[in-house]
């Protein structure tokens, strides 16, 4: 891959972006990055979006969308509490590895309705992301998990930190990896830019569209349970209402780190990517003095940037294709060009 | 009031936001802190066993539901001034907490010919009819912690007034800093009008009396633990000289201090407003929270006894400036709007946090 290719990669303009925000950031406040809490915070504070926005991104990459890991962090992050409060002693590995099962559940449940009964994913997942939440209000009422309600070791996760890392960081990086070498290399994971690409064409080919598709979603839910074991660690309090909002958050992620809405292409890590220059621009506008009101917008404002980036760009590289192919078959005889200009 | 009831409804929806913030105004869930399910009847005998005869007063405790460890608090204030007084206590109540859920409740007392009902309404209105059928049996009517109507009950006993809760948290900052140099308010939605209500207060209450304190900022946390979390971090990281936090609101209480445990400012910059013992046992304990206030539920319940037991015996009707005593609470008077105030909010601190379980 030559410079100029990487250079052009959505991964590297994000994260030239992410770097310009920290580095000034840093210059109006360097607690920002050279602070315990900041330099923590930094690396602490996308970790849990990233998981969802890389579970997220290969969903839409098949061309479809999964709304409802809000709520299936919810429910698990509730569950989470529960669990530690019906079962005194039970072991922390034990819950985590309940609360990741439990999001593969729901995210099993989207699959088979999108695959089976072949409705938008948009739609079954609207539908699943009001369905959880109400079983998880209904469920919660009024009660909140606190802090005194779950182990001391289970809460200090949420903080932990391997070397200068936090330990919650690094489980994000590792999931990124994971998924970043499975999409770009693994059979399965090439099978599911083909299905996005032309579902119909991956179907004529023999790809086992269903299953592929169920995978992802599975795939999809079950890093949002372990988002939400960790949701429960990290904030320490858990309510029926945790996580809500976070499922659009996810899709602007993958949306901004170069995931194609209608499936097909993008990576994982530019998802990462984009989840983290989010988190960073939520840590950094405060310290740049922009108003609360105004963050959201700014958010808004680059989600259009990206889509219309993607489109300018889509538009240019097609032009570039037909007028390449244009100049390379088709060469006009000179003379007739001449004589044609009389 | 909203800072604290939002929980109840979480966010599934827009819409369902936009009515929890309408029915919130109204109703003050502080109380519903619990899903834990409770029984139909009461924990202290069966809700059948007539009482009243004999002259022996007979005070029944209706609050929003039972198994919440808030009423369960007032009750057992409301138990221990009943059996000062040396009436009857009974505790009914439905198990969810929806607005028509009292009404059977309330006609089963009017039957049985209580002395006196002293309950938390889960409707202002709803509970009217039912309730004036017990007042024209006879039957004294006592509003706490939740009103209806003034017309549909005799006396209200309300937990606190907006300045009371301003001023308390105003008063917890400035001790625990030292009362000079820079704070910031974390609070819930930047609509809510309590909320607003009090930061208004407490700034004109630091302008007058705490010229050396400066409130540098105020952040919405919109009551949710994630954005009050975050906001926290901003807070500190943005106001580099900060000295308090002041959170009039449950869940950012909370939120901050799970921020502030696990950051070099524990302990460094405090943080004080309005929480409940459970959520905040743990900071106060590890130092991260010196104290923080809420309205005492047990003096609540308590209280409310006392003041139906004046009703029933005739020692106050319900009009301005009437007085009564409240046992080891003293003396109250009975203000406008038949109402009874039950006094400054109560500090919640690491010595007397364990009393407390809701």
């Amino acid at each position: 891959m030559s410079v100029g290719q990487l250079l052009r990669r959505r991964e590297t303009s994000i994260l030239i972006a992410i770097i310009v925000l920290v580095v000034v950031a840093t210059s109006k406040n360097n607690g920002f990055t050279f602070s315990n809490d900041g330099f923590r915070d930094l690396m602490l504070a996308p970790a849990l979006l990233v998981l969802l926005a890389v579970g997220q991104s290969i969903v839409i990459i098949t061309r479809n969308v999964d709304l409802s890991v809000s709520s299936v962090l919810g429910i698990v992050a509730f569950a989470t509490g529960k669990w530690f409060i019906g079962v005194p002693d039970i072991p922390i590995i034990v819950v985590i590895l309940l609360g990741v099962l439990f999001g593969a559940l729901l995210g099993a449940i989207n699959g088979l309705l999108v695959t089976i009964v072949s409705v938008p994913s948009l739609v079954i997942t609207l539908g699943t992301l009001y369905i959880i939440r109400g079983i998880t209000v209904t469920w919660a009422g009024s009660e909140r998990i606190n802090a005194s309600e779950m182990p001391k070791p289970f809460l200090a996760l949420g903080t932990a930190k391997v070397g200068p890392v936090p330990l919650l960081a690094l489980i994000a990086l590792a999931v990124v990896v994971v998924a970043a070498v499975y999409m770009g290399f693994a059979r399965g994971g090439r099978e599911l830019y083909a299905i996005g690409s032309e579902p119909e064409a991956a179907r004529l080919c023999g790809l086992p569209v269903a299953r592929r598709t169920f995978f992802a979603f599975v795939l999809s839910g079950t890093l949002a349970g372990l988002a939400g074991v960790l949701f429960a660690a990290r904030y320490a309090t858990v309510a029926s209402n945790a996580g809500t909002g976070l499922e659009l958050q996810a899709v602007a992620a993958a949306v901004i780190g170069g995931v194609a809405i209608f499936g097909g292409s993008g990576t994982v890590a530019g998802a990462a990517l984009g989840a983290v220059l989010l988190a960073t621009i939520d840590r950094a506008l405060p310290i740049l003095g922009i108003p609360d009101f105004w963050q959201q917008a700014v958010v808004g404002a680059l989600i259009i940037g990206a889509i219309v980036l993607d489109r300018v760009l889509a538009q240019r590289n097609a032009r570039r294709l037909t007028s390449t192919s244009v100049r390379d078959h088709v060469q006009p005889p000179p003379a007739l060009t001449v004589g044609g200009a009389r | 009031m909203m800072w604290i009831s939002r929980r109840k409804a979480g966010r599934a929806s827009a819409a369902a936001r936009v009515a929890v913030a309408a029915a919130t105004v109204a109703i003050l869930a502080a109380a519903c802190s619990s899903g834990a399910p409770g029984s139909e009847d009461s924990a202290d005998g069966d809700s059948s066993a007539a009482a009243g005869g004999g002259g022996d007063v007979s005070i029944t405790f209706l609050p929003k539901n039972l198994g919440n460890p808030y009423f369960d608090t007032s009750s057992k204030g409301g138990k221990a001034a009943v059996e000062e007084i040396g009436g009857e206590f009974k505790e009914v109540g439905p198990t969810e907490a929806t607005p028509d859920a009292q009404v059977s409740f309330i006609n089963t007392l009017t039957q049985q010919k209580v002395s006196a009902i002293v309950l938390s309404a889960n409707d202002p209105s709803a509970l009217c009819s039912s309730l004036d059928e017990a007042k024209a049996a006879g039957i004294k009517v006592v509003t706490f912690d939740s009103d209806v109507d003034a017309e549909c009950r005799d006396l209200f006993v309300n937990q606190a007034t907006a300045e009371g809760i301003a001023k308390a948290q105003v008063d917890l900052i400035s001790e625990q800093i030292g009362d000079a140099g820079e704070i910031a308010v974390l609070s819930a939605t930047a609509n809510a009008t309590n909320q607003n209500a009090w930061i208004d207060m407490m700034k004109t209450d630091l302008a007058a009396n705490h010229p050396n304190i400066t409130l540098v900022d105020v952040v919405y946390g919109d009551d949710d633990d994630q954005t009050s979390f975050d906001k926290t971090a901003a807070l500190l990281q943005s106001h580099p000289d900060l000295k308090g936090i002041v959170s009039p609101t449950t869940v950012g209480i909370a939120a901050a201090a799970r921020y502030l445990q696990t950051s070099d400012f524990k302990g460094k910059v405090k943080l004080t407003g309005l929480g409940t013992p459970n959520d905040m046992r743990d900071y106060v304990k590890d130092g991260t929270v010196d104290a923080f206030a809420l309205w005492n539920p047990e003096d609540l319940g308590y209280l409310s006894a006392f003041a139906a037991n004046a009703l029933v015996d005739g020692t106050i009707t319900g009009k301005e400036g009437d007085t009564f005593t409240a046992g080891k609470l003293g003396e109250y008077t009975v203000g406008p709007d038949a109402t009874v105030l039950l006094g400054e909010p109560y500090v919640f601190n690491a010595d007397n946090i364990d009393d407390f379980d809701f």
